[in-house]
């Protein structure tokens, strides 16, 4: 039993990132009708402004202290960041620890303008092109930015870690009663999945409760009708690609002390997220998320070495198998709408 | 004047022997040269064979330092680093036999194919005379069984599987680099000391031929001084989230994490475990472990704060004492900036010691090379005295048992030395169970 509630908590955080960044894909697929394979760049992005904000915290001044010495010999360079200099050490130093929750904010702004800048710059010239170039213009535009991340950064992966409070784990088994220490989960992971909650939330209140959100959904659903209707519906699909690029970013930055950054890591959650999203149904946002966390939980259960064991290699193909089944019985995904990549 | 007329039976047999000549396949051909890539004018090609895309890229960059540092100081330019300390001296700092050395690099992209196909490329197409580099077993394996077969040396770089100087051992290929077995070796006693005899390991294992053969090592070793291997799980090479791994852990009474992974496996599989609070727990009445048996300061830099009292094994490290290792260092942290990784020691090491094989033998003639190479002991190069063995193309020499470091001073002191294992406790026979059903055949020089 306890094997099991840990497999959830697991496929939960896991599941998390995937419904964040299928959610995105999927706004852009709804509305500019665009398959973005740089969505997991953008991803990988967020967890970079994270790095960055990092770094740039971590600027510091050298002062030459003689009674120490470098790997070579020569008077150790000690290093103090600016923060710690301008604010006081305590300050200075919680701003460090702290840089990941901060990045969310360095975050914002930064997703933003790469989203309108990749959409009014690339995106918006294959509008009308097939299928076929749109993915291949999105992932050279994916390698590109992994390229400027690597030449930058490097290719090894860089430690982020999340503020001291959060480093520990919850004891949930003693929780609920159960054996203690049986069911141990990190709090970062569990501040994760409450973090996805509350995005997820806020983009469907947005879309669901705004007149912006109003004219989105109903450009999604004929942006035809739209558009003779007088709503420069260009200038908002715009700003939805922001937002979705925006998403994806945020759920990189947090995802960033879950495992170290590197330039590849969007590439890793870039096949599966589409997978996500064509089992959840292409163009449902509501599909996408429950899809994301099916996936994340089944992909957690055939992990378990029991499962291993009697069904070797499953762990690697469980996600796709899956998907073969409802395509199979649901060909429009579980929550999928008639008529979107269909004729 | 005298007419000499044409005979019919002339013409046929001139057009034979022409005939012959043209159709003759490229391989007769180069029968001409005593051997494959023979040098011939005033340079000499090395074909240095790194990651430069891809996971390891940052360990390919390093690597492709320590070459480009070997060849300043093969051509006499720079300090001359560990030209300096070498017990032979036979290398001048006029190149290699009086010949400039000129280098090319291919990206491995740590994927066998596109190893073997940058090799090639190198081999055919820049007339390299010796391919070295790579920093992964799969890799090592692949491209040392291209060059047995196309007629060049291979120094190996980094790769620590014991296949490839086991069952997949080639005459033409050799390895400066320890493995698996000699991490087992080296860790054991050091681990005994440290947790006692009686520990339930539980094994994550990259699935792939390094990690089959490192768990096989360390399950063996630990499993002769006592301790009982409660599950070995192999993870595929492409994850990146352990946690789904991790988890049976809690479940099982195992008291030790064995971590046979490298590279970003070992970044996040660590910080996966200590997340879980692996190392905050308390099994059987004792505190948990977590041993990384090949460690790597690149890697230990990647994980972080994790990484501290953690014991594992190593090639070689940056701080060591020695006059060679004191060289090196300078010379290198002068050039770059930072002191060099194990991965560029091992290259860098290699480089010299064909050269050095090249002059003594007289010849880059790869039998000539082979020849010289085996069973030579060599001492200044970091390790301490060092035998090139012949049965299989190993180096023995001592190796380190590390620890990630509690206080570190600077962003490289990551790990301390907590034991220098002898040479001779890691040896082991040629035919070692662990090592056996290879044959090193005989060496081709492509002629």
């Amino acid at each position: 039993m306890d094997a099991i509630i840990l497999q959830v908590l697991n496929g939960l955080d896991k599941g998390s990132a995937y419904a964040l960044i299928a959610l995105g894909l999927t706004l852009i697929f709804g509305t500019l009708g665009v398959v973005n394979f740089a969505h997991g760049a953008l991803f990988m992005l967020g967890a970079f402004c994270a790095v960055t904000l990092n770094a740039i915290l971590r600027l510091s001044t050298e002062t030459i202290d003689p009674s120490r010495t470098d790997f070579l010999g020569n008077p150790l360079k000690v290093k103090t960041p600016y923060v710690e200099n301008w604010f006081g050490p305590e300050i200075g130093g919680a701003m460090i620890e702290w840089s990941v929750p901060l990045a969310i904010v360095f975050a914002i702004p930064v997703m933003v303008a790469v989203g309108i800048a990749t959409e009014r710059g690339l995106i918006k010239y294959f509008y009308k092109r097939p299928h076929a170039d749109q993915i291949l213009v999105t992932f050279g535009l994916a390698i590109v930015l992994q390229e400027i991340i690597k030449y930058f950064f490097g290719a090894n992966p860089i430690p982020t870690p999340a503020p001291d409070a959060f480093i520990g784990s919850f004891d949930f088994g003693a929780l609920v009663g159960m054996e203690a220490g049986t069911i141990i989960y990190p709090y970062w992971r569990l501040v994760y999945f409450a973090f996805a909650a509350i995005v997820i939330g806020a983009v469907f209140a947005f879309l669901q409760y705004t007149t912006f959100g109003m004219v989105v959904r109903a450009g999604m659903a004929d942006r035809e009708t739209v558009g003779l209707l007088g709503i420069n519906i260009d200038k908002r699909f715009t700003i939805m690609f922001a937002i979705a690029a925006c998403v994806a970013g945020l759920a990189g930055v947090m995802y960033a002390p879950i495992n170290s950054p590197n330039y590849h890591m969007g590439m890793d959650f870039l096949v599966l997220s589409f997978v996500v999203v064509v089992v959840g149904g292409m163009g449902s946002l509501p599909g996408a998320v429950a899809a994301g966390f099916l996936l994340g939980i089944l992909e957690s259960f055939a992990s378990m070495s029991q499962v291993v064991n009697l069904l070797p290699g499953i762990n690697q193909i469980i996600i796709y198998l899956v998907a073969i089944i409802i395509l199979l019985t649901r060909p429009r995904g579980l929550l999928g709408r008639k008529g979107v990549m269909e004729g | 004047m005298i007419k000499r007329p044409i005979s019919r039976r002339g013409l046929i047999k001139t057009a034979g022997v022409v005939g012959v000549g043209l159709a003759a396949p490229h391989v007769f051909i180069r029968n001409a040269n005593a051997f494959n890539n023979e040098p011939t004018g005033g340079t000499v090609t090395l074909g240095f064979n790194v990651p430069q895309t891809g996971p390891y890229a940052d360990e390919g960059a390093d690597e492709l330092r320590a070459y480009e540092l070997a060849v300043e100081h093969l051509n006499g330019e720079g300090d001359g680093g560990m030209l300096n300390t070498f017990s032979s001296k036979a290398l001048k700092g006029n190149g290699i036999l009086g010949k400039k050395v000129e280098f090319v690099t291919g990206d491995t992209q740590t994927k066998s194919d596109a190893a073997r196909a940058s090799a090639k490329s190198m081999i055919e197409k820049d007339g390299a005379i010796m391919i070295t580099g790579g920093s992964s077993s799969g890799v090592a394996v692949a491209v040392q069984s291209l060059c047995q077969e196309a007629g060049v040396i291979f120094m190996a770089g980094l790769t620590h599987s014991n296949d490839t100087t086991g069952k997949d051992k080639k005459a033409n290929g050799f390895r400066h680099f320890f493995n698996g077995y000699m991490s087992a070796a080296a860790l054991a006693p050091v681990l005994k000391n440290a947790y006692g005899t009686d520990r339930k390991a539980y094994h994550l294992t990259a699935d792939y031929t390094w990690g089959w053969t490192q768990q096989e090592s360390i399950a063996s070793a630990t499993e002769a001084m006592g301790w009982e291997t409660v599950n070995n799980v192999l993870t595929p090479l492409a994850a990146t989230d352990f946690s789904a791994y991790i988890t049976p852990i809690l479940q099982s009474d195992a008291d030790v994490l064995v971590l046979n992974h490298y590279g970003g496996n070992m970044v996040n599989s660590l910080t996966n475990a200590v997340q879980f609070g692996l190392r905050d727990r308390q099994v059987n009445g004792k505190n948990f472990e977590i041993i990384v048996p090949l460690y790597s300061r690149l890697m230990a830099k990647g994980a972080g704060e994790n990484v501290k009292g953690i014991f594992g094994s190593t090639n070689w490290h940056w701080s060591l004492e020695d006059e060679g290792s004191i060289a090196f260092v300078q010379s290198f942290g002068k050039k770059y900036g930072f002191p060099p990784s194990q991965a560029a020691h091992t290259c860098y090491v290699q480089t010299l010691l064909y050269a050095d094989a090249v002059e003594r033998g007289g010849s880059f003639n790869p039998c000539s090379v082979v020849e010289a190479l085996e069973g030579y002991e060599f001492d200044g190069l970091g390790n301490g005295p060092t035998l090139y063995r012949a049965d299989d193309h190993q180096c023995f020499k001592d190796v380190l048992v590390v620890k990630g470091k509690e206080n570190p001073t600077s962003e490289f002191d990551l790990l301390e030395i907590v034991e220098v294992t002898p040479a001779a406790q890691v040896t082991y026979p040629p035919d070692h169970p662990m090592f056996a059903g290879g044959d090193l055949g005989t060496c081709n020089s492509g002629a």
